[in-house]
């Protein structure tokens, strides 16, 4: 059993010739898979869903590569290298929700929809108050989201590469744009492959690497995390104290995937239902298998390198993965480690960019300004215009937000995904008497409660705000629980008082297409 | 083609269609919701549980964690079992109908 504790030194924080090399290889492979895609982006339905022509496999693996992000990877292996058991629990609580996608809405989705979430709750309804509502929630789940991201990422990649915040953020922002400006939608796909093998490969090997230091026998590993942190490590701690936030940080992590505008978007890259329901099975493999070995990753770092010399790189734990594969791989090992997280960013952010662009310029644009008639050349030309404006507001947010605590930002956004967007789109598909104003009112007020109640909650109030604790106003630290069912209620009594004769009865033509694809694009 | 859309959407077969899916979902969703918030509930209500001793320092809640994200994976394969055995014949079979009238 190895009990060494790792050198303090280390070239995190460095740009080394392995870390540098590995990046460059994984840009100009993407770069020129970009290329390749970007002559085969003409039409909108190329742009915004790759033709329709990803398989179910290959969109398994591209809605892992959209959804597990460095804050997974980095994020849950810090976590439970510092505080145990716990990251465990978190980490199981990011994986409930896919299920609950395949059994509610993937096939539904997939048959009634064309490019956004917001075809699907619009599509009976009165299209342009339902479209600027639903692009209200999609935009400020995504931009939520992408602050998050790109905080993250400006920080990650200074401790990795040593390469200031700025610089860091605008890089990220170029090569993203590449992608999506010019390979739209396919280019994404594939870069969000790329990046689950890659890291679905790296953190196979540094398992099988700690593992092996322990003999194969998981119970060694977790003995030598007993002996240095005691038996605690390996327990639940305080991260489950109250029911009641746990249910409703459970609820939004579960619901919110099903609110989430770039996860959804995915649905409409494959051709039929069929290969929307089989793609949510393989990301649910990729995405448990990843949940089920990194918790591994992080007691190995406890183990092997310690949590001292692990927070002493980052206070929150980020480097606890990099340092491990430094220490069982050397400097080449970490090198691949730190490239695979990058790659990691720039494919979570290439998808929220895509995601963001296209409720602008389909839903806004083309439905509500230009009233649905839009030519292809038109709408094309908008997304890519969308596109860059988002790319740049997401760098300047993230340098803006440098060095600010946005932890919050992603429950947040899962927050308003499972509030404002999930109660629409389900009410939307499975509900005869949802009406317009229905939809409106229930999009706004998740939206509104789920951002209003953050604010004045003990994570932001007290954790952001650093206000007394006593002065905080609203108990729960993740709203989801009220919000969403504030949401549904709304929505349900508003539909109630208003009658919508003609959304009742396309209703009945849509559940051909709802069960049976008939008249799907 | 009005018409026989009219006859699917009444017919017996198009509605048990419909319920069968409500049904399968809604199982599925509450075994869902059972395993997480039951693991959940576990921690929070009955901690000794989980970390009664199972090896030589290995509490039980490690392969607990480990099974629910497991069992998470399985209710999807249940569901694609079923869907592709039983939902996409029948679906075929009415579609078939539609357009033979």
């Amino acid at each position: 059993m190895a009990d060494t504790t790792a050198a303090v030194q280390s070239t995190l924080g460095q740009p080394t010739v392995p870390s540098i090399s590995f990046f460059i290889v994984i840009v100009l492979i993407t770069l020129a898979i970009t290329y390749w895609a970007a002559k085969r982006t003409k039409t909108t339905k190329e742009f915004y869903a790759a033709g329709r022509s990803v398989s179910a496999f290959q969109n398994g693996l591209a809605l892992a590569g959209d959804y597990m992000s460095a804050a997974s990877f980095l994020g849950i292996a810090g976590m439970v290298a510092l505080k145990g058991y716990d990251g465990m629990i978190y980490a199981i609580g990011w994986l409930v929700g896919w299920p609950a996608l395949m059994f509610l809405i993937a096939e539904p989705l997939r048959n009634l929809g064309k490019f956004t979430f917001a075809d699907v709750v619009a599509f009976r309804l009165r299209q342009t108050p339902v479209r600027i509502a639903s692009a209200i929630g999609g935009i400020l789940t995504v931009l939520f989201y992408t602050i998050a991201q790109m905080v993250g990422s400006g920080s990650l990649i200074k401790l990795m590469f040593g390469l200031p915040y700025e610089i860091a953020e605008i890089i990220v922002g170029c090569i993203m744009l590449a992608y999506v400006l010019f390979g739209g939608m396919l280019a994404t796909t594939w870069v969000q492959i790329i990046k689950a093998c890659l890291l679905l490969a790296g953190v196979s090997v540094l398992t099988v690497i700690v593992l092996a230091q322990f003999n194969f026998h998981p119970g060694e590993l977790y003995a030598a995390v007993a002996a240095k942190y005691g038996q605690a490590a390996l327990e639940p701690g305080g991260l489950v104290t109250s029911p009641l936030d746990a249910f409703s940080l459970g609820l939004a992590l579960m619901l919110g995937l099903l609110g989430l505008p770039h996860i959804l978007q995915r649905f409409f890259t494959v051709p039929d239902a069929k290969a929307a329901r089989i793609s949510v099975l393989y990301a649910t493999g990729f995405i448990g298998y990843f949940y089920i070995i990194i918790p591994i990753v992080g007691f190995g770092a406890a183990a092997l390198i310690g949590r001292e010399v692990i927070t002493n790189m980052d206070k929150g734990g980020n480097m606890a993965a990099p340092l491990l594969a430094e220490f069982l791989g050397g400097t080449p090992f970490l090198g691949f480690i730190a490239a695979v997280a990058f790659a990691t960013i720039l494919a979570v952010v290439a998808g929220l960019t895509l995601a963001g662009a296209s409720a602008f310029s389909h839903d806004i644009y083309v439905h509500v300004i230009k009233g649905g008639k839009a030519t292809e050349q038109e709408e094309v030309k908008a997304s890519r215009i969308a596109t860059f404006i988002f790319g740049v507001f997401a760098v300047l947010l993230g340098i803006l937000f440098k060095g600010q605590n946005v932890a919050f930002m992603v429950g947040l956004a899962f927050a308003i995904a499972c509030s404002a967007n999930f109660p629409a789109l389900v009410l939307s598909i499975f509900w005869k008497r949802f009406t317009t104003q229905g939809a409106v009112w229930a999009i706004l007020t998740g939206a509104i409660l789920a951002v209003g109640l953050i604010i004045v909650s003990p994570t932001v109030w007290v954790d952001v705000l650093k206000n007394p604790k006593e002065s905080v106003l609203f108990p729960l630290k993740n709203p989801a629980v009220v919000s969403m069912t504030a949401s549904f209620i709304v929505g349900i009594l508003v539909s109630l008082m208003t009658r919508e004769p003609e959304a009742e009865a396309k209703f009945e033509d849509e559940k051909l297409r709802t069960y049976l694809g008939v008249g799907a694009e | 083609m009005q018409k026989s859309v009219q006859k699917i959407l009444d017919s017996k077969d198009f509605k048990q269609l419909m319920s069968k899916r409500a049904t399968v979902s809604t199982i599925l969703m509450v075994l869902l919701f059972a395993i997480y918030y039951g693991y959940i509930f576990l921690i929070g209500l009955n901690k000794q549980f989980l970390t009664q001793k199972i090896g030589e320092v290995t509490p039980l809640g490690i392969p607990l964690g480990v099974a629910v994200i497991l069992a998470a994976w399985v209710l999807t394969v249940i569901y694609v079992v079923w869907a592709n055995a039983t939902y996409d014949p029948e679906v075929k079979r009415l579609k078939g109908q539609l357009l033979s009238k």
